[in-house]
């Protein structure tokens, strides 16, 4: 007899939900892959050894008559140096971006200049060699950051000290502020009262960070300079409390949801022993959700370190190499925001830049790592017991 | 017979109101000291309310409002200069479900105590060991009281949750269908720890299980619809109820 558990029915439509459902979570898998593999390409061209690579197309693209491409931003950096000996006018230059012919198409790296800016070409390029040649490590851990002098200084420590300071400034803003919000509104507040707040916290999270930074830029930075009595208005601690602006909506809205899951019986248990709601909240209701509200830091500080319009608009931006909460910052984030817009593709300052969102990923990974492998367990350990 | 007890508890023409709709309707009963009281009745006929409005644990629900009287020790419970937190340290209660915190075992049974004043460390360890004894789970935890409490069995979590009751040392336990989660095993253990207890404790039990109200109460009462049918010694209601529902409902008859 014929199997009486076979399907009679074939779920066509299933089926199809299903594998869409796969395909598209593949894919999302896949383009955040690619950002990754394609950041990492770009920032290893700062620790390859340049090469001198023929490009393929020259004669065609440079054509006065070649079609007109749209701008492709970012599109084969790689190969973006080539030599140009031997073409017409211009011995030792480089030509940028053969597809565009647009785009300047030349660009000497040892003057710096463009095209527009000459009209002689040196015959000799070895002649303006800069004076003094800076090896790359060490440049990098110089505590100048001075991308476009006449030796480029990419010295990073100012930055990362910069984003240190703010961020630590706006999580210790925004991490109690977050987290006494999110008690309150879970565990103190009438519900009429719950029902205002929550949504309109929860709308902060998706405020423009650029009216935020205008906000700061405005009216923070003028109460902080009445109090401080500081003769510039931007530092750190502006820009900190800018970025706990961004945190605290984060911090609240994850850590609320954290809270509020926990069962409600041990809120009962807890209260019918005889302790009071702030008692329950801190010594029963906090613990049970030790994780939740840790990883709602987590993401405050990953939020913190990565906004960038109000770490350039508030922090005043400059990279000093001083720990002062009272100096201006200059975040890796705010640096990457406002000079990937000019820098040269392909050049050593586009390098560094990649090289520095590089130490982003590597940075909030790491965070992540320490956290999952290491901290969460011994917090869990700490407040629930073995 | 045995000597007439004290009354400690005493509800006097008490009506419950969730929001528009009315839970309990006139109760009127007197509570003995150091007695076990049992309440029985079908789903919802209110003896789980009655019980959470001795120590006002209705309160955290919104909407609910109160009429009439619910005497403790000749005190109004619901009296406007009552505190409520005084109140739940002297009436402990037991859930339904074990809900141990996410702590240690020992710090879940300390946790009370510890509240409102410093207690020495010795004291904690001694008050962890008697409280565990009463509610005769030490032999089986000694070894690992800071171990998660999580980790314990259901019967063990239930037991941890009466130690923790008791370690505040309240007048009153209250207990909400301490049973219908565990099997009959841990069920008997903790009915033993029941017939223990009443010596210190006066002890209000809400249960769905009809031998158990028989084997260890010495009061019962039946609510059906948010009355009370009727409350009288165990004996009476098993054996002579006075009221044709309470006969039905005992002898199986509906509900």
């Amino acid at each position: 007899m014929s199997n009486p558990f076979r399907s009679k029915h074939t779920h066509w439509g299933e089926w199809i939900a299903e594998w869409s459902i796969r395909l598209v979570a593949s894919a999302s898998i896949v383009v955040i892959f690619l950002i990754f593999v394609f950041v990492f390409r770009e920032a290893s061209s700062l620790f390859i050894p340049k090469k001198f690579v023929e490009a393929p197309s020259l004669s065609a693209t440079s054509s006065p008559n070649a079609e007109m491409v749209p701008e492709t931003y970012g599109e084969e950096p790689a190969v973006a140096e080539t030599p140009t000996s031997g073409e017409e006018g211009a011995p030792g230059q480089f030509i940028y971006s053969p597809k565009n012919p647009h785009y300047p198409e030349i660009y000497n790296p040892d003057t710096g200049l463009l095209p527009a800016d000459i009209d002689v070409v040196p015959a000799d390029p070895e002649a303006e060699a800069p004076p003094v040649q800076i090896g790359l490590t060490e440049n990098l851990t110089s505590n100048v950051w001075q991308p476009v002098g006449e030796v480029p200084k990419f010295g990073i420590i100012p930055l990362l000290i910069g984003t240190a300071k703010t961020t630590i400034i706006a999580i210790l803003i925004g991490a109690p502020l977050g987290i006494l919000a999110a008690l309150y509104v879970a565990f103190f507040a009438k519900r009429w009262v719950r029902e205002i707040v929550k949504p309109a916290i929860e709308l902060l999270a998706g405020f423009p960070s650029v009216v935020i930074g205008f906000f700061c830029l405005v009216t923070v930075a003028s109460f902080v300079q009445d109090i401080t009595g500081l003769p510039y208005r931007l530092n750190a601690i502006v820009g900190g409390i800018g970025l706990s602006l961004a945190v605290i909506p984060i911090v609240f809205s994850i850590a609320e949801d954290a809270l509020s899951s926990v069962p409600k019986s041990l809120h009962e248990a807890s209260l019918a022993l005889g302790s009071t709601e702030w008692q329950t909240a801190y010594r029963v209701m906090l613990p049970a959700a030790a994780p939740g509200v840790f990883a709602a830091v987590l993401l405050g500080v990953g939020r913190a370190f990565g906004e960038t319009m109000i770490a350039i608009m508030a922090t005043g931006n400059a990279p000093l190499s001083s720990w002062s909460p009272f100096e201006p910052a200059r975040t890796v984030a705010a640096t990457i925001g406002s000079e990937m817009g000019e820098v040269v593709w392909g050049s050593e300052h586009y390098g560094v830049l990649f090289f520095l969102g590089v130490l982003l990923f590597v940075v909030s990974f790491g965070l992540n790592a320490i956290t999952e492998l290491y901290v969460k367990k011994r917090f869990i350990k700490r407040f629930q017991g073995q | 017979m045995a000597k007439e007890h004290t009354v400690k508890i005493e509800a006097h023409d008490f009506n419950f109101h969730y929001g528009a709709k009315q839970a309990l309707f006139n109760i009127n009963l007197s509570i003995p000291e150091r007695r076990v009281t049992a309440f029985i009745g079908p789903s919802g006929c209110g003896k789980s309310t009655f019980l959470r409005s001795i120590n006002r644990m209705n309160d955290l629900i919104d909407g609910t409002r109160v009429e009439g009287h619910m005497v403790v020790d000749g005190t109004d419970v619901y009296d406007k200069d009552v505190d409520v937190v005084t109140l739940r340290r002297r009436i402990g209660m037991v859930f339904q479900k074990s809900i141990p915190f996410p702590k240690s075992i020992f710090e879940n049974i300390t946790y009370g105590l510890t509240l409102n004043k410093k207690v020495s460390k010795s004291d904690l360890e001694e008050v962890v060991e008697t409280s565990l004894r009463k509610s005769a789970l030490w032999e089986e935890v000694k070894d690992r009281l800071h171990n998660s409490a999580l980790s314990l069995s259901g019967g063990q979590q239930q037991r941890l949750c009466i130690a923790r009751a008791v370690a505040i040392n309240p007048e009153i336990l209250l207990m909400d269908e301490p049973c219908s989660a565990l099997d009959p095993i841990s069920t008997g253990k903790v009915e033993e720890l029941i017939a223990e207890l009443k010596d210190t404790y006066t002890i209000v039990l809400v249960t769905h299980n009809m031998q158990q109200a028989g084997r260890i109460s010495d009061q019962t009462g039946f609510f059906l619809m948010g009355s009370l049918i009727e409350f009288d010694r165990t004996r009476t209601i098993f054996t002579s109820p006075a009221m044709k529902e309470t006969e039905d409902y005992i002898t199986g008859r509906f509900g």
